[in-house]
């Protein structure tokens, strides 16, 4: 029989948007699945071993994920997304990671797909090419495409309509202003997710909404933005600025887009309680959690004053 | 109220633009103060904290001529995060009081002339599209010479026998291109300065020290922002060669760009983004030529450019040729980039001896 091919996916940067994307995939083409482990001390320290110290503190994650599943697997899926068509870009980072990730390992096999819809290179052409390789047989990839795609789509849609429900109770409500890629990340965002928690405080994540819709409403905050993601972003806290009761942007420091857009967000609302969080490899938890009980207090105290 | 239009500095590309801008619009146009150590604190203060240099600079150059009277302001930019950079930089001015017209050239993260002369007939409704052509032309003819004849000047200024001939030839250049000019007179003034630039005494010994700069396009063409960095060079009797300039980035970029992709298949299968392509592939392409060293300039945190450093360290490994890396912020010290320019230097020295 056959071996199984180990297909390793770091998890960092896109995983969190497409997990079930990734995942259904390569488990319908006969695959093996290994993902990293949550970022932790080790995994750090790989990432800062093999990264330019200035870039982003999210960048150096991933590095150390690829670093960790070098030796443990046979691929390692990187892939590189360009834009999703007209004014539709993403950070730079993301069009170099194949590159920067293929010369630094340069012994690892790296299974890649390509998004740049402006150059007709859309993302099911990339799928079809990359599970060719695994598999000769096209219907085979075809069909796994097809079927990982819708259930990604109803995985999403059921997380929608879950914080559809929150937004009904009484609890104190903050929007958590992140890329997915930070708030989830077990180092980056979730000491402060806890946190909240643990206050009895109801969570309300900006990634979590229709991304078309999301894109509609960002234009009425800001027009000239061309990053898909950020846009996102901006789309929701439009839509949400006036269902919850304060704002957390949280960023990796020194994130580009976020550099921005944020300081444009920050300076356009007005009536919220805003915080911008700025986390690096040093932040230190106490101070952390000074900042947010701080913040928190502001919010209960002008409940109090509404109610 | 009458216009009084401002733009941001780069080198000293504030000729062709301030020419382009006051012959179409027929306004009154206020060039900022050359930027001091004044812009760069100016701007940094009303500045998010972790954005990169150009947008503190320019800020700083907008604060400065509005300061002087200047009540519209044009910017202009595409790449990395240039093209944002308008829509917050209206923001802060607007929150710190200031009325001003912020005209914004950038759409779809790209400056279209079509954009630019629509907004020029609204503020000049006489003009016709074939003037606006006419001075189009003038403008790129006149940034194709400037960065022509620099190329000389960075080839041989550090060999100049008197002391500052090339900076004297320069300066009555600019003067020149300020005058009123037709595209004849450019042809003229092109085969004048490149006569004087050629005949200027020089002593250049056989096999001179050749140093090439890649990076982020604004540390580049500004000379400030890089600390004078190719003053400095020159001082130490060393050949610079450098591809970003104006006519590249606006006239020969977009074909060339699949070229270099061949040329660096070694390392790069897709494009960096922004300038970064360049970086590596440029690189690769001096080393071949045989240049003693690289210089990598960039401000800090400029995304694109970090992702070109992870993979020049290889290109410096393959090919051994030494790479200095200068991140530059809003708060550098000359003195310490003397230094380390120093080191390089020695360095590239004892190599080329050995």
């Amino acid at each position: 029989m056959q071996k199984k091919i180990k297909v390793g996916i770091p998890r960092a940067f896109l995983y969190y948007r497409h997990s079930v994307l990734w995942k259904e995939f390569f488990e319908k083409l006969n695959c093996n699945i290994i993902v990293s482990p949550e970022t932790n001390k080790e995994i750090i320290e790989l990432g800062k071993k093999y990264s330019i110290d200035e870039s982003c503190l999210s960048s150096k994650i991933y590095m150390g994920h690829v670093a960790y599943l070098c030796d443990k697997c046979d691929c390692i899926l990187v892939p590189r997304i360009c834009d999703y068509g007209k004014n539709n870009n993403v950070c730079v980072k993301f069009n170099a990671l194949y590159d920067i990730a293929k010369n630094l390992f340069p012994r690892v096999n790296i299974l890649n797909y390509n998004i740049e819809k402006t150059k007709l290179k859309f993302e099911f052409i990339g799928f079809i090419k990359m599970g060719l390789i695994l598999n000769k047989n096209i219907f085979k990839v075809i069909y796994s495409y097809i079927s990982a795609k819708l259930k990604e789509k109803k995985h999403n849609k059921i997380l929608i309509s879950q914080q559809k429900q929150l937004l009904d109770n009484n609890k104190i409500k903050i929007l958590v202003v992140a890329h997915p890629y930070n708030i989830y990340d077990k180092y980056i965002g979730e000491p402060i997710i806890k946190f909240l928690k643990n206050m009895n405080i109801e969570i309300i994540h900006a990634d979590l909404l229709d991304r078309k819709k999301a894109i509609k409403y960002s234009y009425e905050l800001t027009d000239t933005l061309y990053w898909t993601y950020s846009k996102e972003l901006v789309g929701a806290v439009n839509y949400y600025k006036d269902k919850v009761d304060g704002i957390i942007f949280i960023t990796s420091f020194p994130c580009g887009p976020d550099s921005l857009v944020n300081e444009l967000l920050i300076r356009k609302l007005q009536n919220i309680p805003i915080t911008n969080i700025l986390i690096d490899e040093s932040t230190a938890e106490a101070g952390l959690i000074t900042r947010l009980e701080s913040f928190i207090d502001i919010i209960k105290g002008k409940k109090e004053k509404n109610d | 109220m009458t216009k009084k239009i401002t733009f941001p500095h780069i080198g000293n590309y504030y000729i062709p633009i301030k020419y382009l801008i006051k012959k179409t619009t027929l306004c009154e146009v206020i060039v900022p103060p050359k930027i001091t150590k004044k812009t760069i604190e100016l701007g940094s203060k009303y500045s998010p904290d972790y954005v990169c240099v150009p947008f503190k600079y320019n800020l700083g150059n907008f604060i400065e001529s509005i300061e002087l009277g200047a009540n519209v302001i044009l910017q202009a930019g595409g790449g990395c995060r240039y093209g944002y950079y308008a829509e917050l930089q209206e923001q802060i001015l607007n929150d710190l009081g200031y009325n001003i017209e912020f005209v914004n050239f950038i759409k779809n993260n790209r400056v279209s002339i079509f954009n630019i002369y629509k907004y020029v007939k609204k503020v000049n409704p006489k003009l016709n599209i074939f003037k606006y052509f006419y001075y189009l032309i003038n403008t790129i003819l006149m940034i194709i010479i400037m960065d022509k004849l620099q190329k000389n000047m960075r080839k041989n200024m550090g060999f100049e026998v008197v002391e500052n001939s090339f900076y004297k030839i320069e300066k009555r250049l600019f003067e020149e291109l300020q005058g009123e000019i037709n595209p004849f007179k450019l042809f003229k003034i092109y085969y004048k300065y490149r006569k004087e630039y050629r005949e200027c005494p020089i002593n250049k010994p056989q096999n001179c020290l050749k140093v090439g700069i890649v990076g982020e396009l604004y540390s580049i063409m500004e000379p400030y922002c890089s600390c004078f960095i190719e003053k400095k060079l020159a001082l130490k009797g060393i050949e610079v060669k450098r591809f970003t300039t104006i006519t590249y980035l606006l006239l020969q970029k977009k074909s060339k760009l699949k070229k270099l992709l061949k040329k660096g298949k070694k390392y790069l299968k897709y494009h960096l983004g922004a300038d970064a392509t360049e970086s590596v592939v440029l690189t690769k392409e001096l080393a071949e030529q045989g240049f003693d060293g690289i210089i990598h300039i960039k401000s800090f945190g400029c995304t694109p450019e970090l992702n070109a450093m992870s993979i020049l360290s290889k290109v410096s490994e393959d090919y051994s040729i030494p790479i200095i890396y200068f991140s530059f912020d809003s708060q550098d010290s000359e003195v310490g980039i003397e230094t380390r320019l120093e080191a390089f230097y020695d360095m590239i020295i004892a190599k080329k001896k050995k």
